[in-house]
């Protein structure tokens, strides 16, 4: 079977979930739903995940549906109250634009006062930063996106947090940048961007063609993991049998 | 004695707001938005309101219309509509003061407000860019020994709130019929008045024949007065009464993009009263399926 570059993403999505244990998972977008959605059917069967709205569904739906058994209620407000303080949570959301820190910015294009391009506002960003594991998802890898610097911090990077103090650091867990390109985290020099793998067909030069900032490698940088094809049967045909995810990641 | 009716129409609702005054709505994004009192307030003469709200058309509306001169916020969206278009023009173009907050901070903020602290503590907005845009906000380092320095989210007191629930009785006791409360209750208790308008008043005792008690989101207590608006929460969602309507929703979100298309929409839906906008809604509908 010839394996998409959105099903490269899935499981590097998946990876992200593997080792979290009994947390709520709350992925933001199609892919990072395929992923989690696929963590759960292989490397994270405790992993607790919503509807995106207040009921916790007890399977995996294929995308696009949500008629499941039910096995708990998550408002908002108990998602901003008990879950994210709570910290037993791990979210992945996207990035306008993120930098070589791992700040990340949803709030508008611009200086804050006067931006060219309102976006959706902070949201959750800090919170989420500060309290839970957090990962990012950008579907469209490019220089204006991998940037080296955010016009607006909504999500914060390492070295933001331990300026903000011990409070700001405690919670902090920046974990990886999945892109239609590779896998990153921010475990280079003073916490910087840092290659964790390229998804196969792409190169580092393609990846540093693409980025607007510096991103370190530790050596050769490995590639994406292949799928195996018990999760490719369970990405064409239970999670996503409308491929959907081709869609979001065009194969080049 | 049985206690008075509280009871109102909307436009005594509105006649109740004052121009300069902060103004609370619930509901999320286009979720169960009071939304006949929002066309209200935009039918009004009312100016210089700032506007608390998790954002959606009903801050849109009230930016376009220059009735809110300050809004705080954590995001703004259609929610099947990632923007908000109203409300992103206004940014732009800089038509009002702004003050993004964390949705959690928000939260924290209308709870400081419902229990009568002048703050309460927490990470989140540290290190982040929230801290910098709103120089108002403040850090309080614990007074144990952890030391550690949080935010001091301030309570967000409103003069106003309105809110809109699937159905309440005269008395302002109200409930909600869909899977989440948001935070309205919140809202309630952080105002000096509230608000409420919903679909259906009913007796009392209707109110847990057929729906579980917990349903009961707002008492008495909380409430300042209610009115009945059928359909009120139009066009946002306010299931399982209705859906969001979709389909008016993004004819919406498309009149916005262009001043010209704009006042078209405008004229068509919102020069009216809310007899006049449901029986142009009606007529949408009905152009759509001939």
């Amino acid at each position: 079977m010839t394996v998409t570059r959105s099903e490269y993403c899935a499981v590097a999505i998946a990876d992200c979930f593997a080792d979290d244990g009994e947390i709520m998972g709350s992925p933001m977008g199609l892919l990072p739903t395929l992923g989690a959605r696929l963590a759960k059917n292989t490397s994270n069967p405790l992993l607790l995940l919503t509807d995106g709205e207040a009921r916790i569904l007890r399977g995996t739906p294929p995308l696009g549906q949500t008629a499941d058994v039910t096995e708990g209620w998550m408002p908002f407000r108990l998602v901003l109250e008990s879950v994210v303080p709570y910290g037993k949570r791990h979210v992945m959301m996207g990035a306008t634009q993120i930098d070589r820190q791992g700040n990340q910015n949803i709030s508008a294009i611009g200086p804050w006062d006067q931006p060219t391009r309102q976006l959706l506002g902070v949201r959750g960003a800090p919170g989420n930063t500060v309290n839970n594991r957090t990962s990012y998802w950008v579907p469209k890898h490019s220089p204006r996106v991998v940037v080296e610097q955010v016009d607006i911090v909504s999500g914060i990077g390492r070295t933001r947090a331990e300026a903000a103090g011990p409070a700001a650091t405690r919670f902090h867990d920046v974990h990886r940048l999945v892109t239609n390109l590779g896998v990153f985290d921010f475990g280079g020099p003073g916490h910087t961007m840092r290659f964790v793998s390229v998804h196969p067909g792409v190169t580092v030069d393609d990846v540093r063609d693409a980025s607007g900032c510096e991103i370190h490698a530790d050596g050769n940088v490995p590639e994406t993991r292949t799928p195996t094809d018990g999760e490719l049967v369970l990405i064409r045909e239970l999670l996503d049998p409308k491929g959907l995810r081709e869609r979001e990641v065009p194969t080049p | 004695m049985k206690a008075p009716s509280k009871e109102l129409t909307i436009d005594e609702v509105v006649g109740r707001i004052e121009s300069g005054m902060t103004v609370g709505i619930g509901g999320w994004g286009s979720r169960r938005k009071p939304m006949a009192l929002v066309r209200a307030i935009l039918r009004s003469d009312l100016t210089d309101l700032h506007v608390v709200s998790y954002a959606g058309p009903d801050v849109g509306l009230l930016l376009s219309a220059g009735k809110a001169s300050r809004v705080t916020y954590a995001f703004a969206t259609l929610d099947s509509i990632p923007l908000e278009p109203l409300f992103s023009k206004a940014r732009v173009d800089r038509t009002a003061e702004f003050r993004e907050w964390d949705e959690g901070m928000f939260q924290t903020g209308l709870r400081a407000a419902a229990q009568r602290v002048p703050f309460l503590p927490m990470r989140a907005g540290l290190g982040s860019a929230v801290l910098e845009n709103d120089p108002d906000l403040r850090t309080v380092v614990s007074p144990y020994d952890d030391g550690e320095e949080l935010v001091a989210v301030p309570a967000l007191s409103l003069d106003v709130a309105l809110v809109h629930m699937n159905r309440a009785d005269t008395q302002g006791n109200a409930q909600y019929l869909g899977p989440d409360p948001y935070f309205d209750d919140l809202f309630c208790m952080a105002a000096r008045e509230a608000y409420v308008s919903t679909e259906q008043i009913i007796d009392t005792a209707g109110l847990t024949v057929d729906a579980p008690l917990q349903s009961l989101l707002l008492n008495r207590t909380m409430v300042t007065g209610v009115v009945e608006t059928p359909n009120g929460a139009h066009f946002t969602d306010c299931t399982p009464t209705y859906g969001r309507d979709e389909a008016f929703q993004k004819a919406y979100a498309t009149a916005a993009k262009t001043a010209e298309d704009w006042a078209v929409f405008h004229d068509r839906f919102l020069s009216g009263d809310e007899a006049a906008y449901q029986a142009a809604v009606t007529v949408f509908h009905q152009e759509a399926s001939a």
